[in-house]
Protein backbone atom coordinates (compact mmCIF):
# COMPACT_ATOMS: atom_id res chain seq x y z
CA UNK A 1 0.00 0.00 0.00
CA UNK A 2 1.39 3.51 -1.34
CA UNK A 3 2.65 5.90 1.72
CA UNK A 4 0.63 8.35 -0.29
CA UNK A 5 -2.36 6.34 -0.03
CA UNK A 6 -2.95 6.73 3.59
CA UNK A 7 -2.56 10.69 3.78
CA UNK A 8 -4.68 10.76 0.73
CA UNK A 9 -7.19 8.60 3.00
CA UNK A 10 -6.69 11.52 5.85
CA UNK A 11 -7.34 14.19 3.58
CA UNK A 12 -10.41 12.41 1.83
CA UNK A 13 -12.27 11.91 5.34
CA UNK A 14 -10.96 15.53 6.84
CA UNK A 15 -12.81 16.92 3.42
CA UNK A 16 -15.72 14.77 3.57
CA UNK A 17 -16.53 15.80 7.27
CA UNK A 18 -16.39 19.17 6.35
CA UNK A 19 -18.40 19.01 3.26
CA UNK A 20 -20.83 17.71 5.73
CA UNK A 21 -20.67 20.29 7.85
CA UNK A 22 -20.78 23.01 5.51
CA UNK A 23 -23.20 21.39 3.37
CA UNK A 24 -26.17 20.74 6.06
CA UNK A 25 -26.08 24.42 6.76
CA UNK A 26 -27.15 25.32 2.96
CA UNK A 27 -30.51 26.08 3.41
CA UNK A 28 -33.33 24.27 1.33
CA UNK A 29 -34.56 27.31 -0.01
CA UNK A 30 -30.59 26.90 -2.47
CA UNK A 31 -30.51 23.60 -2.53
CA UNK A 32 -30.71 23.73 -6.63
CA UNK A 33 -27.74 26.48 -6.71
CA UNK A 34 -25.92 24.07 -4.30
CA UNK A 35 -25.93 21.38 -6.85
CA UNK A 36 -25.00 23.29 -9.63
CA UNK A 37 -22.37 25.01 -8.01
CA UNK A 38 -20.73 21.87 -6.83
CA UNK A 39 -20.96 20.27 -10.00
CA UNK A 40 -18.65 23.11 -11.00
CA UNK A 41 -16.30 22.60 -8.00
CA UNK A 42 -16.16 19.24 -8.95
CA UNK A 43 -15.29 19.88 -12.67
CA UNK A 44 -11.98 20.27 -11.30
CA UNK A 45 -11.01 17.37 -12.44
CA UNK A 46 -10.37 19.48 -15.75
CA UNK A 47 -6.87 20.10 -13.79
CA UNK A 48 -5.92 16.19 -14.61
CA UNK A 49 -7.32 15.74 -17.84
CA UNK A 50 -5.65 18.87 -19.09
CA UNK A 51 -2.12 16.91 -17.59
CA UNK A 52 -3.27 13.64 -19.90
CA UNK A 53 -4.13 15.53 -22.86
CA UNK A 54 -0.90 17.70 -22.94
CA UNK A 55 1.83 15.20 -21.80
CA UNK A 56 1.13 13.41 -25.01
CA UNK A 57 1.92 9.96 -24.69
CA UNK A 58 -0.04 8.33 -26.42
CA UNK A 59 -2.74 8.89 -29.13
CA UNK A 60 -5.27 6.88 -27.12
CA UNK A 61 -4.37 8.85 -24.06
CA UNK A 62 -4.66 12.09 -25.39
CA UNK A 63 -8.24 11.42 -27.41
CA UNK A 64 -9.67 10.89 -23.82
CA UNK A 65 -8.00 13.28 -22.29
CA UNK A 66 -9.11 15.95 -24.53
CA UNK A 67 -12.57 14.46 -24.41
CA UNK A 68 -12.08 14.92 -20.64
CA UNK A 69 -10.96 18.52 -20.94
CA UNK A 70 -14.28 19.61 -23.01
CA UNK A 71 -16.85 17.25 -20.85
CA UNK A 72 -15.58 18.85 -17.57
CA UNK A 73 -14.94 22.57 -18.91
CA UNK A 74 -18.00 22.61 -20.12
CA UNK A 75 -19.07 21.68 -16.32
CA UNK A 76 -17.12 24.35 -14.90
CA UNK A 77 -18.17 27.13 -17.19
CA UNK A 78 -21.98 25.82 -17.81
CA UNK A 79 -21.76 25.11 -13.59
CA UNK A 80 -20.51 29.04 -12.29
CA UNK A 81 -22.77 30.55 -15.02
CA UNK A 82 -25.78 28.88 -13.86
CA UNK A 83 -25.78 29.30 -10.80
CA UNK A 84 -25.24 33.04 -10.18
CA UNK A 85 -27.92 33.25 -13.14
CA UNK A 86 -30.20 31.20 -10.61
CA UNK A 87 -28.59 33.01 -7.24
CA UNK A 88 -29.08 36.60 -9.07
CA UNK A 89 -33.09 35.83 -9.25
CA UNK A 90 -32.85 35.34 -5.33
CA UNK A 91 -34.62 38.77 -4.13
CA UNK A 92 -35.76 39.50 -0.79
CA UNK A 93 -38.28 42.65 -0.27
CA UNK A 94 -41.64 43.58 1.65
CA UNK A 95 -44.67 42.70 -0.38
CA UNK A 96 -45.59 46.08 -2.27
CA UNK A 97 -48.84 48.12 0.07
CA UNK B 1 15.83 24.10 -9.06
CA UNK B 2 13.11 25.78 -11.76
CA UNK B 3 11.07 22.75 -11.95
CA UNK B 4 10.98 22.38 -7.94
CA UNK B 5 10.15 26.50 -7.53
CA UNK B 6 6.94 25.58 -10.14
CA UNK B 7 5.94 22.47 -8.54
CA UNK B 8 5.82 24.56 -4.96
CA UNK B 9 3.76 26.91 -6.96
CA UNK B 10 1.36 24.64 -8.40
CA UNK B 11 0.63 22.92 -5.24
CA UNK B 12 0.27 26.65 -3.45
CA UNK B 13 -2.74 27.47 -6.48
CA UNK B 14 -4.38 24.18 -5.23
CA UNK B 15 -3.82 24.73 -1.50
CA UNK B 16 -5.64 28.23 -2.28
CA UNK B 17 -7.97 26.79 -4.56
CA UNK B 18 -9.51 24.16 -1.89
CA UNK B 19 -9.70 27.36 0.91
CA UNK B 20 -11.67 29.06 -1.80
CA UNK B 21 -13.48 25.82 -2.69
CA UNK B 22 -14.84 25.27 1.10
CA UNK B 23 -15.64 29.40 1.41
CA UNK B 24 -17.70 28.68 -1.56
CA UNK B 25 -19.75 26.40 0.15
CA UNK B 26 -20.07 27.89 3.28
CA UNK B 27 -21.18 31.31 1.72
CA UNK B 28 -24.00 29.49 -0.18
CA UNK B 29 -25.37 28.74 3.08
CA UNK B 30 -27.20 32.24 2.69
CA UNK B 31 -28.90 33.71 -0.36
CA UNK B 32 -27.17 37.30 0.82
CA UNK B 33 -23.89 36.20 0.74
CA UNK B 34 -24.65 33.15 -1.91
CA UNK B 35 -23.31 35.03 -5.03
CA UNK B 36 -20.02 35.85 -3.17
CA UNK B 37 -19.24 32.40 -3.05
CA UNK B 38 -19.76 31.83 -6.79
CA UNK B 39 -17.00 34.29 -7.55
CA UNK B 40 -14.82 32.58 -4.75
CA UNK B 41 -15.28 29.27 -6.53
CA UNK B 42 -14.86 30.80 -9.76
CA UNK B 43 -11.44 32.17 -8.85
CA UNK B 44 -10.42 28.94 -6.84
CA UNK B 45 -11.02 27.13 -10.20
CA UNK B 46 -9.38 30.12 -12.37
CA UNK B 47 -5.98 29.76 -10.23
CA UNK B 48 -5.62 25.93 -10.41
CA UNK B 49 -6.68 25.48 -14.17
CA UNK B 50 -4.38 28.61 -14.89
CA UNK B 51 -1.61 26.75 -12.45
CA UNK B 52 -1.96 23.68 -14.60
CA UNK B 53 -1.73 25.62 -17.65
CA UNK B 54 1.97 26.49 -16.64
CA UNK B 55 2.84 22.64 -15.59
CA UNK B 56 6.34 22.10 -17.39
CA UNK B 57 4.75 18.30 -17.98
CA UNK B 58 2.68 19.63 -20.69
CA UNK B 59 4.85 19.01 -24.40
CA UNK B 60 1.38 20.18 -26.28
CA UNK B 61 -1.15 22.94 -26.13
CA UNK B 62 -3.23 22.22 -29.29
CA UNK B 63 -5.50 19.63 -27.89
CA UNK B 64 -6.10 21.35 -24.68
CA UNK B 65 -7.17 24.46 -26.26
CA UNK B 66 -9.52 22.83 -29.02
CA UNK B 67 -11.26 20.52 -25.69
CA UNK B 68 -11.25 24.15 -23.65
CA UNK B 69 -13.06 25.66 -26.64
CA UNK B 70 -15.32 23.33 -26.90
CA UNK B 71 -15.94 22.82 -23.89
CA UNK B 72 -16.87 26.94 -23.25
CA UNK B 73 -19.41 26.38 -26.46
CA UNK B 74 -21.17 23.27 -24.96
CA UNK B 75 -21.14 24.84 -21.23
CA UNK B 76 -22.11 28.27 -22.29
CA UNK B 77 -25.74 27.44 -23.70
CA UNK B 78 -25.82 24.68 -21.30
CA UNK B 79 -25.57 27.33 -18.17
CA UNK B 80 -28.44 29.68 -20.15
CA UNK B 81 -30.81 27.21 -20.19
CA UNK B 82 -34.79 28.31 -18.76
CA UNK B 83 -35.32 27.29 -14.90
CA UNK B 84 -37.75 24.47 -15.85
CA UNK B 85 -34.90 22.68 -17.78
CA UNK B 86 -32.62 22.94 -15.02
CA UNK B 87 -33.22 19.39 -13.83
CA UNK B 88 -32.34 18.06 -16.99
CA UNK B 89 -28.94 20.30 -17.12
CA UNK B 90 -28.08 19.20 -13.93
CA UNK B 91 -28.56 15.32 -14.78
CA UNK B 92 -26.23 15.98 -17.84
CA UNK B 93 -23.61 17.67 -15.87
CA UNK B 94 -23.47 14.55 -13.67
CA UNK B 95 -22.95 12.70 -17.13
CA UNK B 96 -20.21 15.19 -18.08
CA UNK B 97 -18.34 15.02 -14.75
CA UNK B 98 -18.65 11.14 -14.77
CA UNK B 99 -17.52 10.80 -18.31
CA UNK B 100 -14.34 13.25 -17.48
CA UNK B 101 -13.60 10.64 -14.57
CA UNK B 102 -14.18 8.03 -16.41
CA UNK B 103 -12.00 8.69 -19.52
CA UNK B 104 -8.99 10.16 -17.54
CA UNK B 105 -8.93 6.54 -15.35
CA UNK B 106 -8.87 4.32 -18.93
CA UNK B 107 -6.30 6.74 -19.50
CA UNK B 108 -4.33 6.32 -16.91
CA UNK B 109 -4.98 2.29 -17.46
CA UNK B 110 -3.57 2.39 -20.73
CA UNK B 111 -0.67 4.59 -20.60
CA UNK B 112 0.64 2.70 -17.40
CA UNK B 113 0.57 -0.69 -18.12
CA UNK B 114 1.81 -3.10 -17.98
CA UNK B 115 3.46 -1.54 -15.17
CA UNK B 116 0.37 -0.69 -13.33
CA UNK B 117 0.69 -2.27 -9.80
CA UNK B 118 -2.40 -4.30 -8.40
CA UNK B 119 -3.25 -1.49 -5.92
CA UNK B 120 -3.30 0.77 -8.72
CA UNK B 121 -6.06 -1.12 -10.36
CA UNK B 122 -8.17 -1.85 -8.05
CA UNK B 123 -8.65 1.94 -7.17
CA UNK B 124 -8.67 2.72 -11.24
CA UNK B 125 -11.65 0.08 -11.94
CA UNK B 126 -13.39 1.17 -8.79
CA UNK B 127 -13.36 4.78 -10.34
CA UNK B 128 -14.15 3.81 -13.91
CA UNK B 129 -16.68 1.52 -12.23
CA UNK B 130 -18.29 4.53 -10.72
CA UNK B 131 -17.50 6.95 -13.28
CA UNK B 132 -19.29 4.86 -16.44
CA UNK B 133 -22.21 3.83 -14.50
CA UNK B 134 -23.33 7.44 -13.33
CA UNK B 135 -22.19 8.66 -16.77
CA UNK B 136 -25.02 6.31 -17.97
CA UNK B 137 -27.35 6.34 -15.41
CA UNK B 138 -27.24 9.97 -15.72
CA UNK B 139 -27.94 10.21 -19.30
CA UNK B 140 -31.24 8.19 -18.69
CA UNK B 141 -32.30 10.63 -15.92
CA UNK B 142 -31.53 13.83 -18.00
CA UNK B 143 -33.52 11.63 -21.20
CA UNK B 144 -36.18 10.74 -18.43
CA UNK B 145 -36.26 14.81 -17.56
CA UNK B 146 -36.53 16.43 -20.83
CA UNK B 147 -39.40 13.58 -22.06
CA UNK B 148 -37.28 11.79 -24.21
CA UNK B 149 -37.91 8.74 -22.63
CA UNK B 150 -40.71 8.16 -20.70
CA UNK B 151 -41.23 9.31 -17.29
CA UNK B 152 -43.23 6.49 -16.11
CA UNK B 153 -41.07 3.67 -14.37
CA UNK B 154 -40.39 0.99 -17.05
CA UNK B 155 -39.82 -2.49 -15.68
CA UNK B 156 -39.77 -6.17 -16.36
CA UNK B 157 -39.84 -9.80 -14.91
CA UNK B 158 -36.12 -10.30 -12.69
CA UNK B 159 -35.17 -7.13 -13.28
CA UNK B 160 -33.77 -6.51 -10.43
CA UNK B 161 -31.87 -10.10 -10.90
CA UNK B 162 -30.43 -8.48 -14.04
CA UNK B 163 -29.10 -5.49 -13.19
CA UNK B 164 -27.83 -7.19 -9.49
CA UNK B 165 -25.62 -9.33 -12.20
CA UNK B 166 -24.08 -6.52 -14.57
CA UNK B 167 -22.99 -5.12 -11.05
CA UNK B 168 -21.52 -8.18 -9.89
CA UNK B 169 -20.33 -8.85 -13.25
CA UNK B 170 -18.69 -5.94 -13.20
CA UNK B 171 -17.10 -6.12 -10.27
CA UNK B 172 -15.73 -9.80 -10.46
CA UNK B 173 -13.82 -8.34 -13.68
CA UNK B 174 -12.37 -5.59 -11.52
CA UNK B 175 -11.63 -8.13 -8.99
CA UNK B 176 -9.97 -10.69 -11.82
CA UNK B 177 -8.20 -7.04 -13.07
CA UNK B 178 -6.74 -6.58 -9.96
CA UNK B 179 -5.13 -9.94 -9.42
CA UNK B 180 -3.15 -9.43 -12.58
CA UNK B 181 -4.07 -5.67 -13.86
CA UNK B 182 -1.96 -6.92 -17.64
CA UNK B 183 -5.01 -8.57 -19.17
CA UNK B 184 -6.15 -5.71 -20.97
CA UNK B 185 -8.93 -7.60 -22.29
CA UNK B 186 -11.14 -7.61 -20.06
CA UNK B 187 -10.54 -3.79 -19.31
CA UNK B 188 -13.12 -2.55 -22.19
CA UNK B 189 -15.53 -5.49 -21.07
CA UNK B 190 -15.46 -4.11 -17.85
CA UNK B 191 -16.29 -1.06 -19.01
CA UNK B 192 -18.77 -2.10 -20.93
CA UNK B 193 -20.93 -3.39 -17.96
CA UNK B 194 -20.51 -0.99 -16.05
CA UNK B 195 -22.02 1.31 -18.46
CA UNK B 196 -25.05 -1.13 -19.26
CA UNK B 197 -25.34 -1.35 -15.19
CA UNK B 198 -25.95 2.13 -14.68
CA UNK B 199 -28.73 2.72 -17.81
CA UNK B 200 -30.41 -0.51 -15.78
CA UNK B 201 -29.69 1.14 -12.71
CA UNK B 202 -31.76 4.29 -13.79
CA UNK B 203 -34.36 3.09 -16.43
CA UNK B 204 -36.98 1.23 -14.09
CA UNK B 205 -36.82 4.82 -11.80
CA UNK B 206 -40.19 7.31 -12.14
CA UNK B 207 -40.32 11.00 -12.93
CA UNK B 208 -41.70 11.20 -8.66
CA UNK B 209 -38.51 9.60 -7.31
CA UNK B 210 -36.21 12.19 -9.88
CA UNK B 211 -35.03 14.20 -7.11
CA UNK B 212 -33.74 11.67 -5.04
CA UNK B 213 -31.79 9.69 -7.92
CA UNK B 214 -30.25 13.12 -8.77
CA UNK B 215 -29.22 13.61 -6.06
CA UNK B 216 -27.83 10.53 -5.62
CA UNK B 217 -25.98 10.81 -9.20
CA UNK B 218 -24.54 13.69 -7.85
CA UNK B 219 -22.82 11.75 -4.86
CA UNK B 220 -21.71 9.14 -7.07
CA UNK B 221 -20.22 11.63 -9.64
CA UNK B 222 -18.43 13.42 -6.68
CA UNK B 223 -17.19 10.52 -5.26
CA UNK B 224 -16.03 9.32 -8.82
CA UNK B 225 -13.81 12.08 -8.83
CA UNK B 226 -12.35 12.03 -5.49
CA UNK B 227 -11.43 8.22 -6.32
CA UNK B 228 -9.77 9.83 -9.41
CA UNK B 229 -7.88 12.20 -6.90
CA UNK B 230 -6.83 8.79 -5.07
CA UNK B 231 -4.96 7.13 -8.63
CA UNK B 232 -3.61 10.26 -9.89
CA UNK B 233 -2.43 10.96 -6.50
CA UNK B 234 -4.08 14.52 -6.98
CA UNK B 235 -4.93 16.54 -3.06
CA UNK B 236 -7.22 19.26 -4.99
CA UNK B 237 -9.58 16.24 -6.68
CA UNK B 238 -10.25 14.26 -3.72
CA UNK B 239 -10.72 17.55 -1.65
CA UNK B 240 -13.32 18.84 -4.21
CA UNK B 241 -14.73 15.43 -4.80
CA UNK B 242 -15.47 14.81 -1.44
CA UNK B 243 -17.17 18.38 -1.04
CA UNK B 244 -19.29 17.26 -3.94
CA UNK B 245 -19.74 13.44 -3.18
CA UNK B 246 -20.95 14.46 0.80
CA UNK B 247 -23.28 17.11 -1.09
CA UNK B 248 -24.79 14.99 -3.12
CA UNK B 249 -25.13 12.49 -0.40
CA UNK B 250 -26.81 14.64 2.16
CA UNK B 251 -29.34 15.66 -0.40
CA UNK B 252 -29.78 12.01 -1.16
CA UNK B 253 -30.81 11.66 2.14
CA UNK B 254 -32.96 14.90 3.17
CA UNK B 255 -34.96 13.17 -0.27
CA UNK B 256 -35.40 10.14 1.25
CA UNK B 257 -36.71 11.10 4.60
CA UNK B 258 -39.05 13.26 2.85
CA UNK B 259 -40.48 10.72 1.12
CA UNK B 260 -40.13 8.41 3.72
CA UNK B 261 -38.51 6.03 2.18
CA UNK B 262 -35.19 4.06 1.70
CA UNK B 263 -32.03 4.00 -0.80
CA UNK B 264 -33.46 0.56 -2.00
CA UNK B 265 -36.45 1.42 -1.88
CA UNK B 266 -35.91 4.13 -4.48
CA UNK B 267 -33.41 2.38 -6.36
CA UNK B 268 -34.92 -0.87 -6.29
CA UNK B 269 -38.63 -0.51 -5.59
CA UNK B 270 -39.89 0.66 -9.02
CA UNK B 271 -42.64 3.01 -7.48
CA UNK B 272 -45.86 3.71 -9.63
CA UNK B 273 -48.03 0.95 -10.34
CA UNK B 274 -51.70 2.23 -10.00
CA UNK B 275 -53.67 1.39 -7.27
CA UNK B 276 -56.12 -0.64 -8.07
CA UNK B 277 -58.10 -0.30 -4.52
CA UNK B 278 -57.55 3.25 -5.23
CA UNK B 279 -59.16 3.11 -8.31
CA UNK B 280 -62.33 0.96 -7.20
CA UNK B 281 -63.08 3.69 -4.84
CA UNK B 282 -63.38 6.21 -6.62
CA UNK B 283 -66.69 6.42 -8.52
CA UNK B 284 -68.46 5.95 -5.04
CA UNK B 285 -67.27 9.50 -3.66
CA UNK B 286 -68.06 13.17 -5.06
CA UNK B 287 -66.14 16.00 -5.42
CA UNK B 288 -67.15 19.78 -5.37
CA UNK B 289 -65.77 21.68 -8.08
CA UNK B 290 -65.48 25.72 -8.35
CA UNK B 291 -65.28 28.17 -11.52
CA UNK B 292 -62.37 30.83 -11.72
CA UNK B 293 -64.71 33.67 -10.30
CA UNK B 294 -65.93 31.84 -7.42
CA UNK B 295 -62.24 31.07 -6.61
CA UNK B 296 -61.41 34.37 -7.10
CA UNK B 297 -64.24 35.40 -4.55
CA UNK B 298 -62.85 33.27 -1.91
CA UNK B 299 -59.60 34.44 -2.63
CA UNK B 300 -60.39 38.11 -2.66
CA UNK B 301 -62.09 37.16 0.85
CA UNK B 302 -59.32 35.60 2.90
CA UNK B 303 -56.51 36.88 4.90
CA UNK B 304 -54.02 34.35 4.78
CA UNK B 305 -53.60 32.48 2.19
CA UNK B 306 -50.75 29.21 1.39
CA UNK B 307 -50.01 28.63 -2.23
CA UNK B 308 -48.28 24.82 -2.77
CA UNK B 309 -46.85 24.82 -6.41
CA UNK B 310 -45.80 21.42 -7.47
CA UNK B 311 -44.32 19.82 -10.43
CA UNK B 312 -47.48 20.51 -12.72
CA UNK B 313 -46.86 24.08 -11.82
CA UNK B 314 -43.32 23.89 -13.65
CA UNK B 315 -45.05 21.75 -16.65
CA UNK B 316 -47.60 24.30 -16.85
CA UNK B 317 -44.83 27.02 -16.92
CA UNK B 318 -47.63 28.70 -14.57
CA UNK B 319 -44.97 30.31 -12.36
CA UNK B 320 -45.08 33.78 -13.74
CA UNK B 321 -49.00 33.56 -13.18
CA UNK B 322 -49.05 32.74 -10.10
CA UNK B 323 -46.53 35.91 -9.52
CA UNK B 324 -49.61 37.96 -10.98
CA UNK B 325 -52.02 36.34 -8.76
CA UNK B 326 -49.49 36.59 -5.65
CA UNK B 327 -49.19 40.63 -6.97
CA UNK B 328 -52.84 41.37 -6.82
CA UNK B 329 -53.83 39.33 -3.69
CA UNK B 330 -50.99 41.25 -1.54
CA UNK B 331 -51.63 44.33 -2.97
CA UNK B 332 -55.56 43.39 -1.30
CA UNK B 333 -54.02 43.24 1.49
CA UNK B 334 -54.03 40.00 1.63
CA UNK B 335 -50.78 37.60 2.84
CA UNK B 336 -49.83 35.30 0.91
CA UNK B 337 -47.08 32.44 1.34
CA UNK B 338 -46.30 30.01 -0.32
CA UNK B 339 -45.39 26.33 0.98
CA UNK B 340 -43.03 24.19 -0.68
CA UNK B 341 -42.01 20.16 0.41
CA UNK B 342 -38.51 19.02 -0.31
CA UNK B 343 -39.60 16.93 -3.23
CA UNK B 344 -41.61 19.01 -5.09
CA UNK B 345 -40.68 19.20 -8.49
CA UNK B 346 -38.00 16.97 -10.21
CA UNK B 347 -34.80 17.78 -8.23
CA UNK B 348 -33.74 19.36 -4.36
CA UNK B 349 -34.69 23.55 -4.57
CA UNK B 350 -36.74 22.84 -7.90
CA UNK B 351 -39.71 25.16 -7.03
CA UNK B 352 -37.93 28.09 -5.01
CA UNK B 353 -36.07 28.51 -8.55
CA UNK B 354 -38.86 28.67 -10.36
CA UNK B 355 -40.60 31.19 -8.08
CA UNK B 356 -37.32 33.23 -7.51
CA UNK B 357 -37.33 33.52 -11.88
CA UNK B 358 -40.70 34.68 -11.41
CA UNK B 359 -39.77 37.64 -8.79
CA UNK B 360 -41.08 36.02 -6.08
CA UNK B 361 -39.85 37.23 -2.65
CA UNK B 362 -37.63 34.21 -1.14
CA UNK B 363 -38.79 35.22 2.17
CA UNK B 364 -41.80 34.20 0.93
CA UNK B 365 -41.07 30.65 0.20
CA UNK B 366 -41.52 28.35 3.38
CA UNK B 367 -39.85 24.90 4.28
CA UNK B 368 -42.70 22.37 4.89
CA UNK B 369 -42.01 22.50 8.89
CA UNK B 370 -42.37 26.31 8.88
CA UNK B 371 -45.83 25.83 6.59
CA UNK B 372 -47.20 23.23 8.47
CA UNK B 373 -47.08 25.59 12.01
CA UNK B 374 -48.98 28.03 9.91
CA UNK B 375 -52.03 25.78 7.84
CA UNK B 376 -53.96 25.94 10.71
CA UNK B 377 -54.62 29.49 10.47
CA UNK B 378 -54.94 29.82 7.31
CA UNK B 379 -57.62 30.61 5.07
CA UNK B 380 -57.12 29.48 1.75
CA UNK B 381 -54.53 26.63 0.88
CA UNK B 382 -54.49 26.96 -3.06
CA UNK B 383 -52.73 23.47 -4.44
CA UNK B 384 -51.23 24.22 -7.78
CA UNK B 385 -49.98 21.07 -9.42
CA UNK B 386 -48.76 19.78 -6.31
CA UNK B 387 -50.91 16.11 -5.34
CA UNK B 388 -48.46 13.24 -3.42
CA UNK B 389 -47.19 15.95 -0.91
CA UNK B 390 -50.52 17.10 0.53
CA UNK B 391 -51.98 13.34 0.37
CA UNK B 392 -53.34 13.45 3.79
CA UNK B 393 -53.67 9.14 3.38
CA UNK B 394 -50.11 9.16 4.54
CA UNK B 395 -51.07 10.77 7.94
CA UNK B 396 -53.71 8.66 8.21
CA UNK B 397 -54.27 5.34 6.22
CA UNK B 398 -51.56 2.81 7.34
CA UNK B 399 -52.14 1.18 3.98
CA UNK B 400 -51.49 3.40 1.55
CA UNK B 401 -48.24 3.07 -0.58
CA UNK B 402 -46.97 6.99 0.81
CA UNK B 403 -47.89 6.31 4.62
CA UNK B 404 -45.68 7.69 6.84
CA UNK B 405 -44.49 10.37 4.23
CA UNK B 406 -44.08 13.75 5.97
CA UNK B 407 -46.86 16.09 3.68
CA UNK B 408 -47.72 19.79 3.84
CA UNK B 409 -50.94 19.40 5.74
CA UNK B 410 -52.91 21.51 3.36
CA UNK B 411 -56.08 20.24 5.09
CA UNK B 412 -56.02 21.95 7.75
CA UNK B 413 -56.47 25.28 6.61
CA UNK B 414 -60.19 26.66 6.35
CA UNK B 415 -60.55 26.15 2.67
CA UNK B 416 -58.49 23.99 0.51
CA UNK B 417 -58.68 24.47 -3.49
CA UNK B 418 -56.64 22.15 -6.27
CA UNK B 419 -55.73 23.38 -9.68
CA UNK B 420 -55.85 20.15 -11.47
CA UNK B 421 -56.77 18.79 -15.36
CA UNK B 422 -58.87 15.99 -14.31
CA UNK B 423 -59.48 13.74 -11.61
CA UNK B 424 -56.82 11.05 -12.86
CA UNK B 425 -54.63 9.79 -10.11
CA UNK B 426 -51.43 11.64 -9.73
CA UNK B 427 -47.78 10.29 -10.78
CA UNK B 428 -47.49 7.49 -8.41
CA UNK B 429 -50.65 6.79 -8.90
CA UNK B 430 -52.11 6.69 -5.54
CA UNK B 431 -55.68 8.53 -4.85
CA UNK B 432 -56.03 11.80 -2.68
CA UNK B 433 -58.81 11.87 -0.21
CA UNK B 434 -57.96 15.40 -0.03
CA UNK B 435 -60.06 16.22 -3.38
CA UNK B 436 -63.15 14.65 -1.19
CA UNK B 437 -63.44 16.38 1.80
CA UNK B 438 -66.53 18.93 2.05
CA UNK B 439 -63.79 22.07 2.52
CA UNK B 440 -62.27 21.35 -0.95
CA UNK B 441 -62.92 22.96 -3.97
CA UNK B 442 -61.74 21.21 -7.55
CA UNK B 443 -60.58 23.76 -9.98
CA UNK B 444 -60.34 21.86 -13.11
CA UNK B 445 -58.07 23.39 -15.73
CA UNK B 446 -55.19 24.04 -16.92
CA UNK B 447 -52.96 25.45 -14.45
CA UNK B 448 -51.65 28.70 -16.46
CA UNK B 449 -54.95 29.29 -17.66
CA UNK B 450 -57.05 28.82 -14.54
CA UNK B 451 -54.70 31.05 -12.27
CA UNK B 452 -54.76 33.45 -15.23
CA UNK B 453 -58.52 33.80 -15.05
CA UNK B 454 -58.29 34.28 -11.36
CA UNK B 455 -55.52 37.00 -11.64
CA UNK B 456 -58.50 38.53 -14.08
CA UNK B 457 -61.40 38.04 -11.95
CA UNK B 458 -59.61 39.85 -8.97
CA UNK B 459 -58.28 42.52 -11.18
CA UNK B 460 -61.54 43.49 -12.85
CA UNK B 461 -63.27 43.12 -9.41
CA UNK B 462 -61.04 45.95 -7.79
CA UNK B 463 -63.07 49.08 -7.24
Amino acid sequence: MPADFISNLYLFILAGFVGFEVIKRVSPLLHTPLMSLTNALDAIVVVAAIIIAGRHETVLSTTLGAIAVAASFSNMVGGFFITDRMLRMFKTGRPQK
Amino acid sequence: MTSLGTQQFLDFAFIAAVALFILALRWLSSPVTARRGVLAGEIGAALAVGATLLNPELVQYRWIVIALIIGAGVGIPLGMVHMTAVPQRTALSHAFGALSAAMIGIAEYYVGVPHVTRFEMGEISLEVIIGSLTFTGSLIAAGKLQEVLPQRPITYPGQNFVSLSALSAALLIAIALTVNPNQTILFPIMVGVALIFGVLLVTPIGGADMPTVISLLNSYAGFSAALLGFVLNSKVLIVAGALDGSSGFILSVIMCKAMNRSFTNVMFGAFGQVQASAAATTEARTVRSASPEEAAAILAAASAVVIVPGYGMAVAQAQHKVRELYDVLTKKGVDVKFGIHPVAGRMPGHMNVLLAEADIPYDRLLEMDDINSELPQTDVALIIGANDVTNPAARTDPSSPIYGMPILDVDKARTVMVIKRSMSPGFAGIDNPLYYLDKTLMLFGDAKAFVGDIVRELSGGSH
